[in-house]
């Protein structure tokens, strides 16, 4: 577990709040009811067996999916049915669970196409590419390379992202979503398929976010150990359901938590 | 060896983002650009050896310059956004019918009172061809929002078609010429007079310039990592705040603008005269043909392809005849097909993502040379 000095998450405003939220698709219920919130700084953790609803849920709060009951309140503002660019523009940021980056564009375009939302220069500005519109490209290029400093990418900023291994493409997709600059940054199993090296470094870029930008994050996770070090709290899913909601501690310990991950002799 | 990035370090983010970061291709820019401007014009009053005559401007520098922007401007709906179009043709033919209406005056009586423009000078008409072509390129571009590959090619067929009927029956468009077929006003650029063939080459090649330029800053640009956004993941696109409406329609808006614009170019300066089949289906493949085998997402690709599309054939035709062999003219044009398809077959094959990857990985590897990594 992961104590943070200088915030007490308990005390924290709520960033995000899920209400008696549901979802079904047709006759499949994939979320049942399911109420948690998000403190803001905090990185909070969604955990649950396959098939428990934990990408649903994400999908729920990026607006891809619009939950036929419920309420969500991000920000202190209850929202109404939202589309995905809406979202981005409220400060949410994703990544996917399986990579999905722009595959024609370099490293450093990916990135850079994470800024669209902060780039101001109209049409015309872009047609001649002159002055001010020159001036804003620079200025978001020096944010980029930070994130690419951050990251550790400077090698591979210009390579188009489809030849880049696994890891490393994790990593770019990380960096356009810290590229938006978002309050809530959700991480879809962002150690799948990672060798033991590459989950420690992202384990570090994820604290390190936490910590110096002071990002909300939720994460979703399987590896355990990496879910209970880095996470303040964590709300476990299984079948759709709340099972359990607590510090790491607390969930590790829950009896349903056990019996869902273990299975129960009937 | 002569091609090295070595010791060119750039000081600045903007000299690293500039469209030629390397000296070399600059270089090589600026004497291309030169030799068309300059070095042509000069060839062409001492009649030195390819420009004796006028047959290599008139049939084969006007017309790949102004399908080159044709592809250009195609490149950016299919190659950059990823929306496929088979309208290209029908885009053409907006542009040069607008331009035309432009050209010669429009008169639209309404009940309350009478739309009633004056003949507009042939640079303005060009343009405005280019809006009218942007505009029923938009409303084309809105099944985009809900289609996708090849039912969007089908949608675009759809305006290939409905324009091909269009401009043959509606007689308005003609100015009710008895033929269907109509002359392009004088060509009078601001006191510019480009009535030889010189003079009509250097009108395309300021026009190709200006909007290979600017199409190029497009692309580089926020908007145009938005179209290769939406061409790539138009999921996550969407998540990082891109209005998948915005930035597909812009598309639509562009590529029909430019693809209009030559159009105008195409009727106005290659063929003077002309009647709806000279922008039937058969111009939207040639032009596809292009962008595909120059290389989608490509800028320099667009030319690429025109240059190989357009320009083969034609050399091809003179091959038998310049060794001396004895074979007819139809054996010639058939042997042509073969030997043009052979070589698209060909290349698609050995490398599918058209010339402008050819000659990116051409680079790379002249960069290293003579290491192979």
């Amino acid at each position: 577990m992961r104590a943070p000095a200088d915030i007490d998450i308990s005390a924290g405003e709520t960033i995000l709040s899920i209400e008696n939220v549901s979802l079904s698709f047709g006759g499949v219920r994939a979320i049942r009811d399911v109420s948690f919130d998000i403190k803001k700084g905090e990185v909070r953790a969604i955990i649950g067996p396959n098939g428990a609803g934990k990408t649903s849920m994400l999908n729920v709060i990026n607006g891809f999916y619009h939950p036929q009951q419920g309420r969500i309140t991000f920000k202190g503002q209850a929202r109404a049915k939202m589309q995905p660019h809406d979202a981005a523009r409220g400060g949410i940021a994703r990544t996917f669970q399986n990579v999905a980056l722009f595959k024609g564009m370099s490293a450093l375009d990916n990135i850079m196409a994470g800024r669209t939302l902060k780039m101001k220069r109209g049409f015309l500005w872009q047609l001649l590419r002159v002055g001010p519109a020159l001036n804003e490209e620079i200025a978001h290029r020096h944010r980029v390379e930070e994130i690419i400093d951050f990251l550790e990418i400077q090698a591979i900023r210009k390579v188009p992202v489809a030849r880049l291994p696994y890891g490393l493409q994790k990593r770019v997709e990380l960096g356009r979503a810290l590229a938006m600059e978002p309050d809530l940054l959700l991480l879809d199993e962002p150690m799948a398929g990672m060798n033991l090296e590459e989950k420690e470094d992202m384990s570090r870029f994820i604290i390190d976010v936490n910590d110096h930008f002071g990002t909300t994050i939720a994460l979703i996770e399987h590896d355990m150990g990496v879910v209970m070090d880095l996470s303040d709290r964590v709300v476990v899913l299984d079948h759709g359901v709340k099972i359990a909601d607590g510090t790491p501690g607390e969930v590790k310990s829950n009896q349903n938590v056990i019996d869902a991950y273990l299975g129960v002799a009937h | 060896m002569l091609y090295r990035e070595t010791g060119q370090f750039k000081t600045s983010y903007a000299a690293d983002m500039a469209i030629f970061p390397i000296r070399q291709d600059r270089i090589a820019l600026w004497g291309l650009l030169i030799f068309a401007f300059i070095g042509i014009p000069v060839m062409d009053a001492f009649q030195v050896w390819p420009l004796r005559g006028e047959y290599l401007i008139r049939a084969i520098l006007i017309p790949f310059l102004i399908l080159s922007l044709a592809a250009v401007g195609l490149n950016i709906l299919t190659g950059y956004c990823g929306q496929l179009s088979l309208g290209s043709g029908a885009f053409m033919a907006i542009g040069a019918y607008g331009a035309y209406k432009f050209g010669t005056g429009v008169r639209i009586p309404l009940e309350i009172f009478t739309i009633d423009i004056p003949p507009l000078p042939v640079f303005w008409c060009i343009l405005l061809g280019g809006v009218m072509s942007a505009f029923v390129g938009i409303l084309f571009g809105i099944p985009s929002l809900r289609i996708k590959g090849l039912y969007l090619a089908v949608a675009t067929l759809a305006a290939q078609f409905f324009f091909d009927w269009v401009f043959i029956r509606v007689k308005w468009f003609t100015n009710y010429t008895s033929s269907g077929s109509v002359v392009a006003p004088d060509l009078n650029f601001f006191g510019f007079f480009a009535n030889k063939p010189i003079e009509k080459y250097l009108v395309c090649l300021v026009f190709v310039t200006v909007f290979a330029l600017l199409a190029k800053n497009l692309v580089r640009g926020n908007i145009g990592r938005q179209w290769m956004a939406i061409r790539d993941m138009d999921i996550a696109a969407e998540l990082i705040g891109i209005r998948p409406l915005y930035a597909k329609l812009s598309a639509f808006a562009i590529s029909s603008f430019i693809v209009g614009v030559a159009g105008a170019l195409w009727a106005f300066i290659y063929l003077g005269a002309w009647e709806p089949l000279a922008f039937n289906i058969d111009r939207s493949f040639q032009i596809l043909f292009m962008v595909i085998i120059g290389g989608l997402g490509s800028i320099l690709g667009s030319f690429l392809g025109a240059a190989f599309i357009l320009v083969l054939p034609i050399l091809l035709d003179q091959v038998p005849h310049a060794l001396g062999v004895p074979v007819s003219v139809e054996t010639v044009s058939l042997l042509v097909f073969v030997v043009t398809g052979a070589l698209i077959c060909w290349l698609l094959i050995v490398e599918p993502h058209g010339f402008a990857r050819l000659w990116s990985t051409g680079k790379e590897k002249l960069r290293l040379w003579p290491y192979p990594y």
